[in-house]
């Protein structure tokens, strides 16, 4: 065996260990425990902008849509896995329904899904959307891209919260009272899994090309890339992760309301991206457990009085948050792992003396 | 659909108000080749700035030119701090610190205000209720227009007839030209900036003396909306951007008059922006571009 081999072994090790923790601190920790919640949090963050990362970091197209798959994806979820037919009653109390034999129901769905279906439903809804919201929008270029996906999520979210389809989306009111994960580890599973695949279809033919796209569009349609195809599977893979990321984003909040998927929320998650570096899968996974963190977490005692007497009040966190994120914005514009990928080989080498390059040619 | 002179009114006055931010819009992209996202929270600050200089209870003739002073200062400095470092980086780099600059901003506003909505001072005379036609307004909705128009025609004098406009029309012609030929370029996009900027902070004091209340979000949808308008007019012209904006104030205010699609008011706007992109990416007035390789 080489010694790549043995390092991917490590990798491979150090993976399962860190689940075998997770299912250990499962057994230690209470759900509502602060710890758990950023795990859980941090688990369906990391999801979300892996499949962000895909998109702007891989295949260079700067979109701006993610809060609008996932909300997508997490009303789908909550849609069809309410389970009986007195919760459909108390949850859509302003949209009840009356069958032809006179009985009241609440909203139209009359069935709930199991969990694993409604969660994979999530993801395709938001693909299915995506298809079409791609098929105008991806001839767009950068920035005129951008704005064009952060107007089909405001869209939708407008959708969503209108009175027309209450029966379906209870309006702007919240969808509640289905079933969510308690403990943490079905996120870390879920997670996990659909991580794994995206990196998966980076490392394939199909990512390739996309970081061809990434490099130069004109080239790589030079070289035979179909660059429309390409680029709608890029949108739409990564708007399927965004749509089961935002069904694990529903039970992790375990009511849902079209109110939070906002720009702002993209942004955020853009900024998760960045911190980690564009362009790598395992930048963004620490990234968003470190984001996640510090904002949920180890900042909070900035939001106490006192701290620094006068200047400390609630919301000094968040300044000082970003004014952080400005600087790793600024000066520090690889990111955290730049667009390299975190692994036990890349460690070790780090450690051996690097044969200098030659620099050929001036 | 009950559509009255009232929403005509405030659909006018809400174009014009859109159209002072557009014009900051329009012009940094012309030059740049950038959304500047933290525009919109330059807007927000400039109502926040006001609110906070009323309380010292200084005269109108002050409070006003400070508030101007104070937002022009704001669009310096971020420029400067913000966008300058990354003048050589790609544009995305660009873009992203754009939406730090814009999440800072709302969130340094967050903590100032301590979330609460803060109540807009009432302008003296601005803010009185008038009636015309029979539809009660207030002053601001009147006075509006009239304050665009005219700072449109001095905006375009200034770009037509002065050496600044001509460095201005020249570095967005041609980057990289245009500093060989002795432009300096970082007084011109300072300057953009601090054109635009102005005119936001012009842009709060009418848009929030109709609206009473300053929150940390206010100036995000807002923002987008004036930048849809510049896309809408064709990006990089200033005419464009007002009749844009003045087209999305009125059919916005049409649409919130019907009490079933008022939740699509907002929506309208992005619906708008797609299509435009779709059927005519240059604007109703801009250039054409040709893609070079």
């Amino acid at each position: 065996m080489n010694k790549k081999r043995v390092c991917t072994l490590v990798d491979v090790l150090v993976i399962v260990l860190l689940f075998a923790l997770i299912a250990f601190a499962d057994t230690k920790l209470n759900s509502f425990d602060i710890l758990a919640k950023i795990l859980q949090k941090g688990a369906v963050f990391a999801l979300i902008a892996v499949s962000m990362n895909l998109l702007n970091g891989f295949t260079g197209l700067f979109s701006l849509g993610q809060a609008g798959f996932m909300l997508l994806g997490a009303y789908t979820y909550a849609i069809f896995t309410i389970p009986t037919t007195e919760d459909r009653l108390a949850v859509y109390k302003y949209y009840t329904m009356t069958m032809a034999d006179g009985t009241e129901t609440g909203g139209l769905v009359q069935f709930a899904l199991p969990v694993a279906a409604a969660i994979l439903l999530a993801g395709l809804v938001a693909a299915v959307f995506a298809f079409f919201i791609g098929l105008p929008v991806l001839r767009l270029k950068s920035d005129y891209l951008a704005i064009a996906t952060l107007g089909f999520a405001e869209i939708l979210r407008a959708i969503c919260q209108w009175k027309g389809l209450g029966v379906l989306t209870n309006g702007s009111n919240q969808l509640r009272k289905y079933p969510y994960f308690k403990s943490i580890l079905p996120y870390f599973l879920i997670s996990g899994v659909c991580i794994a695949i995206i990196a998966l279809l980076i490392r394939s033919t199909y990512g390739r090309a996309f970081k061809a796209i990434r490099d130069d569009e004109v080239a790589a349609e030079a070289m035979g890339i179909n660059l429309t195809k390409h680029k709608m599977i890029a949108f739409v893979t990564s708007s399927f992760f965004a749509g089961v990321g935002g069904a694990l984003f529903a039970m992790y909040q375990n009511t849902i309301q079209a109110k939070p998927f906002t720009t702002t929320l993209t942004y955020e998650i853009l900024l998760i991206v960045v911190i980690g570096g564009i362009g790598s899968i395992s930048g963004s996974v620490i990234a968003s457990f470190l984001y996640i963190a510090c904002s949920e977490w180890w900042l909070r005692f900035l939001d106490a009085d006192g701290v620094i007497p006068g200047v400390t009040r609630n919301g000094f966190r968040l300044v000082v948050f970003s004014a952080v994120i400005m600087i790793i914005v600024l000066f520090f514009r690889r990111g955290i792992m730049g667009d390299k990928e975190l692994s036990t080989y890349r460690l070790l080498g780090g450690l051996t003396p690097k044969k200098k390059k030659e620099v050929s040619g001036k | 659909m009950n559509i009255t002179l009232d929403h005509i009114l405030a659909g006018i006055s809400a174009g014009g108000q859109y159209a002072l931010i557009a014009i900051g819009y329009t012009m940094v992209y012309g030059i740049l080749r950038l959304i500047n996202f933290a525009h919109g929270d330059v807007f927000m600050v400039a109502g926040l700035i006001m609110v906070y200089i009323s309380a010292s209870s200084l005269p109108i003739y002050v409070s006003i030119p400070i508030v101007l002073l104070g937002t022009v200062l704001l669009g310096f400095l971020i420029e400067r701090a913000a966008y300058k470092p990354l003048r050589s980086a790609p544009r995305m780099s660009v873009m992203i610190s754009a939406i730090g600059v814009s999440y800072l901003l709302q969130n340094l506003a967050l903590y100032i205000t301590g979330g609460l909505p803060k109540p807009y001072p009432a302008i003296p005379w601005i803010s009185d209720s008038i009636t015309i036609f029979g539809a009660t307004t207030k002053r601001v909705t009147v006075i509006t227009p009239v304050v665009v128009i005219g700072l449109v025609v001095v905006l375009v004098l200034l770009i037509q007839k002065t050496k600044i406009g001509m460095a201005m029309r020249a570095v967005s012609k041609d980057f990289e030209t245009s500093q060989l030929m002795g432009i300096k370029i970082n007084s011109v996009i300072s300057v953009t900036f601090i054109i635009g900027s102005f005119l936001a902070a012009v842009g709060s004091l009418l848009y929030f003396s109709s609206y009473q209340s300053v929150i940390p979000t206010s100036g995000a949808l807002p923002g987008l909306k004036a930048f849809v308008a510049a896309v809408f007019g064709g990006i990089g012209s200033i005419p464009g951007a007002v009749v844009g904006a003045f087209i999305i104030g009125i059919c916005e205010n049409l649409i919130k008059a019907s009490t079933e699609m008022s939740i699509f008011s907002d929506a309208f706007t992005f619906a708008l922006l797609i299509v435009v992109l779709l059927v005519k990416p240059t604007g109703l007035f801009g250039e054409k571009v040709i893609d070079k390789v």
